[in-house]
């Protein structure tokens, strides 16, 4: 018997791989690429905004003559360089995986909406170019030389992000082309393609987010230093700087989210019922906080009536679309978790910007004792708080499209490669993914343990030898006002 | 010529620099893996990191370029290599990862153990991601990828003999490259000794290269046709340009020459590049599809040209400004300062 059960065993293991070959290879090449996308978006948010929080710190202490921000600044930029490499490297796992993964979807739109890849093209070039410089210039650029060749970075962030969220908002409202008798791709217009109904509040929105995400991760690193007792100048600095960008950004960002929402509620009608799990197109429509989605609406969660319809156009009258208006085939999967995403998007964002309030509020109260302990703890929780809202909106976009690729053009299914072995890839992503999630956080921490415990080595003073004289050993007293 | 010829140049151009100066930094990993524990060893990873740090990511968007003028401009021939491809691919894109990874990491981890995972993550994909890549070319240049969805071959489009000597053809070009460049950045960072150790690894790279080239004449008159015949007709001048150079190179380093032997390397892989290109032309995918066929909408081949043209005026100054302060040596990473680029009193 138990030589059979081995043989059993022994056939349904080498069955395995068969099984997997045989299996469509969507669901593991959606996984591989939902995975690498969501872990990328991270690094590539910090990539966009940490430069400008780094040249802040810069032009703080070129302007006071305050060598903490100048050291601070250093410091973030040699923190860019590690999250700056990691991104660059996740960055190309995504070009190559356009390919790897869809390209059925390439093959045919490709000639349609790449044209902005190749801008965003431009704008690494010249952001890894200057990057490098700033990095490895602090000790032989003159000061504000060096902050200038930081400038660029900032610019190039931006316009990357622009032109790499376009092609997803394009993913979402297609333009710039027409369909020909035999669904051939004609009349493609690359202009009409970037700028498409959704980049006008797809691309503010990410570069919002990676500007709010990135200060508020930032200001929790130093908060968590604060709540450990270090309340140094560098911390106090450390912390103001990005929560003051972050405080700044995020109730722009609830006005740009709440538009687009609205647009959407236009432009894609069953994404947006299926965050909101409206299952028949009425009036009146229930706005629920939670709960559970199913097939005759929400179970359970908190529901405000008439408030989903007044979101959409400022009137409990208004008719919202439901998913009836489409045949099942069409309507995105999973709606409790695209439901629960969007509730936990916004959510987070009204908190922190609670956050921003109590941070002006505290500052124009008692900026002596300034900051509280309750004021750090969550200050040390925004910046896990800020990814999972930026996670969540990446999930209630990418999610909310499903079943189409490209919006009523052409379905996820269509798009996938006939390779095999994707499930192989995945695994081995998942693993090596992680390790290097440890390994970044690891070198990051390395970092900071090194700079809390050595002096500052000769020669790793910014701008030193030449301008190390006029920098005060000590920080000038600036009276907090930074 | 067309647009699409005109789109074909720009991409092979970026497959140039890519192969130059990525090709180099690659090359720079092969030898910090092969350089040993010794105090020799450390050194010329202490160059090798000197040198290659303030630009290798610079260089490294020379791929994401060649990848983004392909698909926009040729989505054809994308989605044919990358689906038929997927395992030289995906390898290639794991080895882009932990080279990337692993050059940014070694130089912060503390512990020992830590950075000589982290230095043979870089080195050894150093050495595997050109080769993968170089499997990808063989398989194009056989004409072993068919038009479409994973149409070919998942293991033969790659393993065969045509790709296994491309890639140790990339390898080898890289190391070579990257040992001629060392040279000079020796002598920046002060180390006579390092610029003889790097001599000699550069003749024998060129000797590998050269060998595995002439190796590559039989390889590719049995199996790559189509290129072979294009080498030994059109593509000739070129091939003879490209062995002149490599002669060149050879004959100064056995004389102790450094002056000119970068140009002379570089103009010996640029040379054999658009050799195979005029030999590949008109095609793509040799003998399947033509640059015409697998050519975009000629909106979006005019858009590729407006970017590239835009480029030309802001990232090649600006990729000049980057060499220009790294070699002067006004790029300084973190404390090991080498003597010779020291300043006075520090």
């Amino acid at each position: 018997v138990g030589a059979d059960r081995v043989a059993d065993a022994i056939s349904l293991a080498t069955q395995i791989p068969t099984f997997l070959a045989a299996s469509s290879e969507l669901t593991p090449a959606r996984s591989q690429m939902a995975f690498t996308l969501g872990f990328h978006i991270v690094l590539a948010s910090l990539g966009v905004a940490f430069p400008a929080m780094m040249l802040i710190a810069n032009y703080i202490g070129l302007r006071r003559n305050d060598a903490d921000a100048l050291e601070l600044a250093q410091r973030w930029s040699k923190v860019a360089a590690v999250t700056f490499a990691v991104g660059a490297v996740t960055g190309t796992v995504l070009s190559f995986e356009f390919g790897l993964l869809w390209p059925a979807f390439m093959d045919r739109f490709g000639e349609v909406f790449g044209v902005s890849f190749v801008i965003e093209g431009l704008f690494f070039f010249l952001e890894a170019i200057f990057i490098a410089i700033y990095i490895f210039g602090w000790k032989r650029l003159s000061g504000w030389a060096h902050f200038w060749t930081g400038v660029p970075i900032v610019i190039c962030g931006i316009g990357g992000a622009f032109s790499v969220v376009a092609v997803n908002s394009w993913m979402n409202q297609p333009d710039g082309f027409a369909l020909g008798a035999n669904g051939q791709v004609t009349n493609v217009d690359p202009l009409d393609a970037i700028f498409n109904r959704a980049t006008a509040y797809e691309v503010p929105h990410m570069i919002l987010a990676a500007y709010l995400v990135t200060g508020f991760l930032i200001a929790s690193v130093y908060a968590v230093g604060m709540l450990r007792g270090r309340r140094d100048r560098h911390h106090r600095l450390g912390l103001l700087i990005p929560l003051t960008v972050a405080a700044i950004v995020t109730p722009i960002q609830f006005v740009v989210g709440d538009t687009a929402a609205r647009s959407i509620a236009d432009d894609q009608p069953v994404k947006f019922a299926a965050m909101e799990c409206v299952q028949t197109t009425h009036r009146d429509v229930t706005e629920y906080l939670g709960g559970r989605c199913t097939s005759s609406g929400i179970k359970g969660g908190i529901g405000i009536p008439g408030l989903d319809s007044w979101l959409v156009g400022f009137s409990t009258d208004t008719k919202v679309t439901g998913l009836d208006s489409v045949p099942p085939s069409d309507r995105p999967p999973a709606n409790t978790m695209l439901h629960w995403a969007f509730d936990a998007m916004v959510g987070i964002c009204t908190l922190l910007i609670g956050l921003g309030l109590w941070l002006g509020l505290a500052w124009w109260r008692r900026r002596d004792t300034f900051p509280s302990r309750w004021f750090l703890r969550a200050t040390a929780v925004s910046g896990v708080a800020a990814i999972l809202a930026l996670e969540c909106g990446w999930i209630v976009t990418e999610v909310g499209r499903q079943p189409w690729v490209v919006y009523e053009f052409m379905r996820t299914k269509q798009a996938v490669t006939g390779a095999s072995g994707v499930w192989v890839t995945f695994s081995i992503v998942l693993l090596v993914y992680t390790g290097l999630a440890i390994a970044t956080v690891l070198v990051l921490r390395t970092l900071a343990h090194r700079w809390r415990t050595e002096e500052i080595a000769e020669g790793e003073v910014p701008y030193g030898p030449r301008e190390a004289a006029p920098l005060p050993a000590a920080a000038p007293p600036t009276g907090g006002s930074s | 010529l067309s647009t699409a010829d005109a789109v074909a140049g720009v991409l092979w151009a970026g497959a140039t620099l890519y192969a130059v100066f990525g090709g180099a930094d690659f090359g720079a990993g092969f030898w910090a893996l092969f350089a040993g524990r010794g105090q020799h060893g450390e050194r010329a990873r202490g160059l090798i990191d000197w040198a290659i740090g303030p630009v290798w990511e610079a260089n490294h968007v020379w791929l994401i370029f060649m990848l983004v003028v392909l698909w926009t401009a040729f989505s054809v021939a994308f989605s044919s290599i990358m689906s038929t491809l997927f395992i030289p691919l995906s390898l290639a894109a794991l080895g882009i990862v932990l080279r990337g990874s692993g050059f940014a990491f070694h130089n912060v981890a503390r512990r020992l153990r830590n950075r000589r995972l982290a230095e043979q993550a870089f080195g050894l994909s150093s050495l595997l991601t050109p080769f993968f890549m170089g499997t990808v070319v063989g398989a194009v240049a056989s004409g072993r990828v068919p038009i479409g969805n994973a149409q070919g071959d998942a293991v033969t489009s790659w393993l065969n003999a045509v790709s296994l000597l491309t890639g140790a053809l990339f390898v080898a070009t890289g190391a070579y490259l990257s040992a001629v460049f060392l040279i000079s950045d020796a002598r920046r960072y002060g180390d006579p000794d390092l610029e003889r150790y790097f001599t000699a690894r550069a003749l024998g790279a060129a000797l590998a290269a050269g060998a595995i080239a002439v190796a590559g004449i039989f390889v590719f008159r049995a199996d790559a046709r189509y290129i072979y015949d294009g080498l030994t007709s059109e593509g000739l001048p070129l091939v003879i340009l490209s062995a002149v150079c490599g002669i060149g190179v050879l004959a100064l380093l056995w004389r102790g020459e450094r002056r000119g032997t970068r140009p002379l390397a570089i103009g010996a892989v640029v040379a054999v590049i658009w050799g195979w290109g005029v030999a590949q032309y008109p095609y793509l995918l040799p003998e399947s599809l033509t640059i015409k066929e697998g050519a975009g909408a000629s909106e979006t081949l005019n858009g590729v040209l407006i970017v590239f043209g835009v480029a030309v005026v802001l990232v090649l100054p600006a990729l000049g400004f980057l060499y220009v302060l790294s070699q002067r040596s006004l790029l300084e990473g973190e404390g090991e300062a080498p003597q010779a680029v020291r300043p006075p009193g520090s």
